[in-house]
């Protein structure tokens, strides 16, 4: 591992089997989770979201207790969470809040008892800190392909059913008109939305992947109002902050004597965020041509709910 | 269990558990509780942060806390507020992270942060929790009135000249003072068991806030003194069984409210309900 303290562009970064690993999965990760993160931004469901990451990481601790491979812990406590907010959360938007914190307090109990219970069988007391913050540089090459095959399904469970997850979140009362059965494609969402991010929660960390899912949507949102191409920019922006993550982490080995890298989570929550307070700041940048401007007062036309859009 | 040594804890406890039904009722009235989850999770990054410097802890949670409520506050007004909860959140962990890598001692100060260390308080704890929770109540007593009309109707509270915005950050900074505080006794996350299912389940069994606030103090602080009797016993965890007794409560709070509308209404005409 000493071979990369050598040049600043760190000549071994792609040549290093870990660095490699982590590039694949965090595409595979970034993809998933910015396709997934738009319709949960749309559907005002990132508390869903992040809960099911904390209920996935009670997951890992179980699977690190019984010697499992995490991502599986991750993946089936993922979907019972999910399962079980649909259950007794009630349609109202507040009743849906609040029973995805009751399965989010439980879970987390359930994840004090499990963290606790493995420390008393091994002397790792780390693995809190590993389930929580992930570490990308340790991702276990046999999980790859699992993680790869439930990225791809979920992008198919979304892909199948986008339109019709949209009308349902835009108007419950409309799709339920045409007939179409809204809790059980809530159902079906939200199966998705555990997947990508107990994807996203094996590579980055449980707590932070909630960075991934929210962030490049969120931010993609604000500059576009299509979902197709929302999808896509939140897919780009996530790709480029795990890629840059990734880089700016190995670099990281020389910014301190001590030579330990900072952590790749950091990077890719900060590059995010970053992002996302850009987006803010979008509109002295771009729109330089009459033709861009007059389009982009033509839609703040349309709908009014976004204010920093004045007609020109 | 009850000696001079556990006497601590037991106030501790009781106190967390005041301090979590009241807040947690608005919480849950309002419907932030991403925000009573975020808040205190992210207040543990700022704890780290002043392990890292050698500062106090109260610090550190005060100063994050602080700013996570600000945060949410002032951005969640223009766009979607639980986008900018997620945000804040992962910034405030983030950072965490990196305060986490850059110290020596991490993993044991994750874990009692995270989770508490609710045995062997000392009463130097004590003083700051008791102090700010009793100052977070006093203001939700004084505010008590316009901040519940701003809660449960916000649309008549802004015709009658309240500023909804205004009790808005003024919540989320009392709650943001009062929960902070508690992170290195119950832990970020038992915090938030706490507040969320004793406040939910209380609201099914009655609808007028008085006794809800009441009964969601009692049901916390039931929580918490039988979390504490088991997690003796036990030596399992006290967030475990907080965890465990919350959502039991409100599953009871849930099939009550069942049972009592299905007593109350009768059926309707079978013609409405095939559809």
């Amino acid at each position: 591992m000493g071979g990369f303290l050598h040049d600043i562009v760190a000549p071994g970064l792609l040549s290093s089997a870990p660095v490699r690993t982590a590039v694949l999965v965090g595409t595979v990760v970034a993809v998933t989770s910015g396709v997934v993160g738009v319709l949960t931004v749309i559907r005002s469901q990132s508390f869903a979201g992040h809960s099911l990451s904390d209920v996935a990481t009670t997951g890992g601790a179980g699977a690190f207790l019984i010697g499992v491979s995490q991502f599986w812990g991750f993946l089936i406590a993922g979907i019972a969470g999910a399962a079980l907010m649909e259950l007794i959360g009630v349609q109202r938007r507040r009743g849906r809040d609040v029973a995805t914190g009751v399965v989010l307090g439980a879970a987390l109990g359930a994840a004090a008892l499990f963290l606790y219970l493995g420390t008393l069988t091994s002397s790792t007391t780390g693995a809190s800190f590993t389930i929580l913050f992930g570490s990308m540089f340790v991702i276990s090459p046999d999980t790859v392909p699992a993680l790869v095959a439930s990225g791809v399904l979920a992008l198919v469970v979304v892909a199948v059913l986008s339109r019709v997850l949209l009308l349902t979140a835009l108007s419950p009362e409309l799709a339920a008109a045409r007939g179409v059965r809204v809790r059980a494609v809530g159902v079906a969402y939200l199966v998705a939305l555990a997947v990508a991010v107990s994807l996203s929660s094996v590579a980055i960390g449980a707590v932070l992947s909630t960075a991934l899912l929210i962030g490049p949507a969120a931010t993609a949102l604000r500059v576009t109002k299509r979902p197709g191409l929302a999808m896509a920019a939140a897919a780009l922006i996530g790709t480029v902050a795990t890629w840059l993550g990734i880089l700016l982490a190995y670099d990281s080995y020389y910014w301190t004597s001590g030579g330990r890298g900072w952590p790749v989570s950091f990077f890719v929550v900060a590059l995010i965020i970053v992002g996302y307070l850009l987006s803010y700041a979008r509109r002295p940048r771009r729109g330089r041509t009459g033709r861009d401007r007059a389009a982009r007062a033509a839609r703040a036309r349309e709908n009014q709910e976004v204010p920093e859009c004045s007609p020109a | 269990m009850f000696s001079s040594l556990m006497l601590n804890t037991w106030i501790a406890a009781s106190i967390v558990a005041v301090i979590a039904g009241v807040t947690g009722f608005f919480a849950v009235l309002r419907g932030q509780s991403f925000a009573a989850h975020a808040i205190p999770n992210g207040a543990f990054a700022g704890a780290a942060g002043a392990g890292l410097l050698g500062l106090n802890v109260i610090w550190g949670l005060a100063v994050f806390a602080l700013a996570g409520a600000l945060g949410i506050g002032a951005l969640g007004r223009r766009t979607r507020q639980d986008v900018v909860t997620a945000l804040v959140l992962v910034l405030m962990l983030g950072l965490g992270a990196l305060f986490l890598s850059l110290s020596t001692e991490y993993a044991e100060v994750t874990y009692s942060l995270l989770f508490g260390e609710v045995f062997g308080v000392s009463s130097t704890v004590l003083v700051p929790i008791a102090v700010l929770g009793a100052v977070g109540i006093a203001a939700i007593a004084v505010l008590y009135r316009p901040l519940l009309l701003a809660s449960a109707l916000p649309e008549v509270a802004d015709a009658r000249g309240v500023s909804t915005r205004r009790m808005e950050l003024c919540f989320l900074i009392v709650m943001a003072l009062a929960t902070s505080m508690t992170v290195p006794v119950v832990g970020a996350l038992l915090m938030f068991a706490l507040m969320i299912g004793p406040a939910a389940a209380a609201r099914s069994f009655t609808r007028r806030p008085g006794y809800a606030i009441a009964l969601a103090v009692g049901i916390a602080l039931v929580t918490v003194w039988a979390g504490i009797a088991a997690s003796y016993r036990t030596n399992w965890p006290l967030g475990f069984y907080v965890g465990v007794i919350a959502a039991g409560f409100f599953l009871l709070g849930q099939g009550w409210s069942a049972a009592r509308r299905r007593a109350a209404a009768p059926r309707p005409a079978p013609a409405l309900v095939s559809a």
